[in-house]
């Protein structure tokens, strides 16, 4: 068998693997066997690789395997899971940036050999578009969900991310109308680049779901247009199978926040706070102890807990988990409540309560809590806020009207741990503070759970 | 491989991906994201061959960024998933 056939081969299990890989991961009980033959598929695409008879210079490629390893082990290893979402943006970003590369050095290798071709051409400057429209994009997202970066863009941004979108479509078309000349290439990777980062810039940390979901679908379709430009059955397989994949997750994001895609990306960045949330509750709100909380819960027997990306920021996850425990030791039946885009990226709090050890079936999504909160004592809400709010469900003119939240409302008493009453990122108010059946606990989420979970031991 | 071939490739690929990732959980979305991005790192193999090729310099290094750049995508990828993954199981095990 000739050695292009064994790698044509294992190209092909390699395809098979990826796809048992993406089925299994799919299910709770079949997942981690499915990362498995993901990494197995993986390793055995880059062993067959290594095969080509092409590749002359190996010790380039050894320094690459062996630096990126050691700097993607090292950040897997060491990643906290409330900066998961960080992560997954910078990987995300790396595999864009890792396609414009590739894309960039076959192209020019293949215009100083006089084999450039319009054919070429596309997939190349649709591979540079995408691959760096993702990294950039990615960096930005990273930076912003990090908070280090604050800025929001500047007036008239949506404008110029129109132009430069323009540009990039008529970039592609030069590129390909003339394969011979590669400084298009790389003006196209500039805008792409540039692009990718203002049309980043303006959106909001309730919208990084979505965000993050778009951009790790567009990294597995440059990864495919990557295949196109070197004729790699493989590249083309799995990533379309990665972009589909974050296409499908997206568009579950958008859903949840009853929003289109073009909306997330194109809208301008909600309008910031109006006027001092203390003004719109006065008088109106209840303040409560963590004592009277306490009490609260010593007589309920179902306790729903609502967590948003609040809790994420206060590390709340395992003062939580310790209330959890206390309440159940009691009796009194405890559920989770999770809406789809609470916190920075799709399951982020699954994440996150997963890694406090609670147990996946507590954790209801948004379908099967709802009908519940009728039948539920206290619900507690920590850290979130618009997914929450009832003005999606009752203010037609809401900037949320007809966004799916959680009915918390519904439940007989409802605790609301929060810091201040400052809107949440829509900077919309929130009725339910304000509602009779609302307690506010003011303070930081995990001390002031702390402070419950002692009430309760102590009283 | 032709363009239409390719095309074909590319088009059936989506759509399996669509199939395949419909019904997931939403506990499962963090881990299958970041267990796809890491395939998405199959640009990696790819850089290998610009890169080993050696045409020039210029191809050369872009060509030895690449491969860090996917590498990292690739082993991070994997691994944090399996990290993620781990939580969930060992949870498991240790109720039943």
């Amino acid at each position: 068998m000739s050695t292009p056939d064994v790698i044509s081969i294992g190209y092909l299990v390699a395809a098979v693997l990826f796809i048992l890989g993406l089925k299994a991961l799919g299910r709770p009980r079949t997942a981690p066997r499915g990362n498995l033959l993901g990494a197995t598929g993986m390793l055995l695409a880059i062993l067959v690789t290594l095969l080509d008879q092409s590749i002359i210079s190996y010790g380039v490629l050894v320094a690459g395997l062996a630096l990126g390893g050691l700097i993607g082990a090292a950040l897997a290893l060491r990643v906290q899971m409330t900066s998961m979402p960080e992560l997954v943006a910078l990987f995300n970003g790396f595999g864009g940036g890792a396609s414009v590369l590739v894309a960039s050095a076959s192209f020019i290798e293949a215009v100083d050999l006089g084999r450039a071709d319009n054919q070429l051409a596309v997939a190349a400057a649709l591979t540079a578009l995408i691959g760096a429209v993702t990294f950039t994009g990615s960096l930005v997202a990273f930076a912003k969900l990090q908070e280090s970066l604050k800025w929001s863009g500047f007036g008239g941004i949506q404008i110029f991310n129109a132009a430069g979108m323009t540009a990039g479509v008529v970039l592609v078309v030069l590129v390909t109308a003339q394969p011979g000349e590669w400084a298009w290439l790389w003006a196209l990777v500039a805008v792409g680049l540039v692009v990718g980062a203002t049309a980043t810039l303006p959106i909001g940390g309730a919208d990084m779901p979505v965000i993050i979901a778009l951009l790790n679908s567009f990294s597995g379709l440059a990864a495919s247009a990557t295949g196109f430009v070197l004729d790699n059955s493989l590249l083309i397989i799995a990533g379309s199978l990665v972009g589909a994949s974050g296409l499908i997750l997206t568009r579950i994001m958008c859903v949840a926040m009853n929003r289109s895609i073009l909306d997330v990306v194109f809208s301008a960045a909600p309008v910031a706070v109006v006027g001092d949330g203390d003004e719109i509750y006065e008088g109106k709100i209840a303040s409560t102890s963590a004592e009277e909380v306490a009490m609260l819960l010593e007589t309920a027997s179902r306790v729903a807990i609502v967590p948003g990306y609040g809790m994420a920021v206060a590390q709340a996850q395992h003062a939580v988990r310790d209330l959890m425990r206390t309440l159940q030791d009691s009796g009194v039946e405890v559920v989770f409540g999770i809406h789809p885009v609470a916190g920075r990226m799709p399951g982020h709090m699954n994440v996150l309560l997963a890694e406090a050890e609670i147990a996946y079936e507590l954790l209801l999504d948004m379908g099967q809590v709802n009908p519940t909160f009728a039948q539920t004592d206290v619900t507690i809400v920590i850290g979130a806020n618009d997914v929450v709010n009832p003005a999606a469900r009752t203010d037609p003119d809401s900037p949320i009207a007809g966004m799916p939240i959680l009915d918390v409302d519904g439940s007989r008493t409802v605790v609301v741990i929060k810091r201040s009453l400052s809107p949440g990122f829509a900077g919309i108010a929130n009725p339910l503070f304000a509602a009779d059946n609302t307690l506010m606990l003011f303070g930081d989420g995990r001390q002031a759970v702390l402070d419950v979970v002692t009430a309760l031991v102590s009283g | 491989m032709t363009l239409l071939l390719a095309v074909t490739l590319f088009v059936l690929a989506v759509f399996l991906g669509m199939e395949l990732i419909t019904k997931v959980p939403a506990t499962l979305h963090t881990p299958l994201m970041s267990g796809s991005n890491a395939i998405s790192g199959i640009t990696l193999i790819g850089a290998l061959v610009s890169t080993g090729t050696g045409h020039t310099t210029l191809t050369t290094v872009l060509g030895f960024l690449a491969v860090t750049l996917a590498t990292v995508n690739v082993v991070g990828g994997f691994l944090v998933t399996d990290r993620m993954l781990t939580m969930f199981s060992n949870r498991r095990k240790r109720r039943e």
